[in-house]
């Protein structure tokens, strides 16, 4: 699977408060917490976003709290994946558990510029700047975590061995 | 083949001679834990497995802590997603307001956590067990949901960071100075996925709310865990509380690490992380003037009995300042009460101070405590994130409980020394 849109910047240490505040948490509803994603984050959501467009990030992306909020609120939001240099360990986790695609590359985390055109390989990993004509390798996903991905999530895979 | 602590722990929890770093395991989970705000997450996930019931019910705790007592209709709901389920399923450890405590204040002093244990919460300050010798860590609610149905979970075994502290601690520096300082020194992801072990003469004497204190904060260094060797001031806190039986786990001299930092303790003071990340630490007496609306002491970080001791030995006999607002949460509901035994809670109230029940509240904007913009809170709390305890263009600074003590008395950042 191709995944294609546009950049939108964010800088290094990206926390969970940023991405949803904790004000917000005392729902689980999807739609209520996309309405504010990014919401403590400098920039906050970007104004041009089309559902598809791709969240591009330094080191230590969703660093914090354990909140699964966060990655639910970015899928939400309709962002198709998140390219960064690294992932807080936590985010890392939730992201393959609820289904967000995330990629890790410290070369495509600092080469892309906002507003960049890019496709992403889902299965290989292999981000494509279309503007640049660039390509990266992102950081190559455990088979273990593969099993997860291809099963549809974590419940996914742990539902089949109660079946 | 030479073993850490944490290798050890998590190889005896995958039934395996040995581990080594990158490899990926299966675990067996002696206690998963969530909260008011992951709990309900995690149901609502546990529910789509097909599993008949949970793994097993004296072995998951539910502790709603953070918007409670309810702080509005929609906390409520939460919160009683949790409660049915606990009834549901006869979820013997799920803790209710009034024997509800800041769950990781709580789960030590129940007896619910104890050495060589593997602890997964839904909560990434789950981490703070490691000062009992335990392997535990944060993981969301997904992962929760399926250590509830399974009993297991999966885990990647991390290289280890060992951080040697040698000598004795200057007056009023404590466990959350070493850590704010490692933190500065390494910064917010200095230990990502990786282990943090904490040894040395220092750590040897360190009281055990200390070492809770340090091993809490390993998540803001982006670790998986934070651990201290277990010795015999672990068991005369574990041997009276600890419900299950306990072992002591110890690495190997010739144990394998990524990194060993040593610090001279002896040369410490007391820290301070200005906004808006833990690593922006520094020496107290090089705040400069910084002026408080608020102070916070409480949090998982810095809410137990001996952080109360300190913050009333400076507050004794003294007034909060006109302008500032002090706040102090115990951390459960036997920390409240031997507070209240010892005299501490009317040293507070009488120096002007607001006594709140158990909560996490005002730590993650939640509730009991939150900042206008423009203002400004010293806190004992763990983040001091861009709005993270209320408008976003509010500021925090985190600080040992006698540093944000002082301040609330002269109204502004300074040391303890300075009101004596």
């Amino acid at each position: 699977m191709e995944i294609r849109g546009k950049s939108w910047r964010f800088g290094s240490d990206v926390d969970t408060d940023a991405i949803i505040p904790a004000r917000y948490l005392n729902t689980s509803d999807p739609a209520e917490l996309a309405a504010h994603c990014m919401e403590g984050a400098v920039p906050s959501f970007p104004s041009g976003f089309k559902t598809g467009d791709i969240f591009v990030a330094g080191k230590n992306f969703g660093c914090g709290s354990s909140r699964e909020h966060a990655p639910i609120a970015i899928k939400a939001a309709g962002v198709s994946c998140v390219i960064a240099g690294t992932f807080a360990r936590i985010f890392y986790r939730n992201a393959f558990n609820i289904g967000l695609p995330i990629f890790e590359s410290v070369e495509a985390a600092e080469d892309i510029l906002e507003g960049d055109e890019l496709a992403v390989a889902a299965d290989t990993g292999v981000i494509t700047n279309l503007t640049t004509g660039k390509t990266y390798a992102s950081a190559p996903v455990p088979p273990f975590m593969q099993e997860i991905i291809a099963a549809g999530g974590l419940i996914n895979y742990v539902a089949n061995k109660f079946k | 083949m030479p073993m850490t602590i944490t290798e050890k722990i998590l190889a005896a929890h995958a039934g395996k001679d040995q581990v080594v770093p990158g490899e990926l395991i299966n675990a067996k989970i002696d206690l998963a834990l969530g909260n008011d705000i992951t709990a309900p997450v995690a149901i609502r996930e546990f529910n789509k497995i097909g599993a008949e019931d949970i793994f097993d019910r004296e072995r998951i705790a539910l502790v709603p802590d953070h918007f409670t007592p309810n702080k509005d209709i929609q906390s409520a709901e939460q919160a009683k997603i949790i409660r049915n389920f606990a009834c549901k399923h006869k979820i013997v450890n799920y803790f209710d307001v009034g024997r509800m405590g800041i769950e990781h204040c709580l789960l030590p002093e129940q007896g619910l956590v104890g050495p060589g244990d593997l602890v997964i919460g839904a909560d990434s300050h789950t981490c703070t067990y490691g000062a009992l010798g335990a392997f535990s860590t944060g993981m969301g609610s997904t992962d929760i949901a399926a250590a509830m149905a399974l009993g297991e979970t999966w885990l990647k075994v991390p290289e280890s960071i060992k951080f040697v502290f040698e000598g004795e601690l200057k007056p009023w520096v404590s466990g959350k100075d070493l850590i704010l300082r490692i933190i500065g020194d390494i910064g917010v992801d200095g230990a990502l996925y990786r282990a943090m072990e904490f040894t040395g003469s220092t750590i040897e004497n360190l009281s055990i709310d200390g070492r809770f204190t340090m091993c809490n904060m390993a998540i803001e260094a982006g670790a998986k865990n934070g651990i201290i060797p277990p010795d015999e001031i672990t068991r005369a806190y574990v041997e009276r509380r600890c419900r299950r039986p306990f072992k002591f786990y110890h690495s190997d001299p010739d144990a394998k690490y990524a990194q060993v930092y040593r610090y001279d303790a002896t040369e410490i003071e007391p820290q301070v992380a200005f906004p808006h990340m833990p690593e922006n630490s520094r020496p107290v007496s090089e705040a400069g003037y910084v002026e408080i609306d608020q102070s916070v002491i409480g949090s998982c970080t810095n809410g137990r009995i001996e952080d109360l001791r300190v913050a009333a030995k400076v507050l004794k006999g003294k007034q909060v300042h006109k302008n500032v607002r002090l706040i102090i949460l115990p951390g459960t509901q036997d920390i409240y009460l031997q507070a209240l035994k010892e005299g501490l809670i009317e040293v507070f109230i009488k120096a002007g101070a607001a006594v709140s029940t158990p909560t996490c509240g005002p730590c993650l904007g939640g509730h009991m405590g939150i900042l206008a913009s423009g203002e400004r809170c010293i806190a004992t709390t763990n983040r001091n994130f861009v709005g993270r305890m209320g408008h976003l263009e509010s500021e925090i600074y985190l600080s040992n409980p006698a540093v944000a003590a002082a301040s609330s008395i002269r109204g502004r950042i300074v040391g303890p020394w300075e009101v004596e």
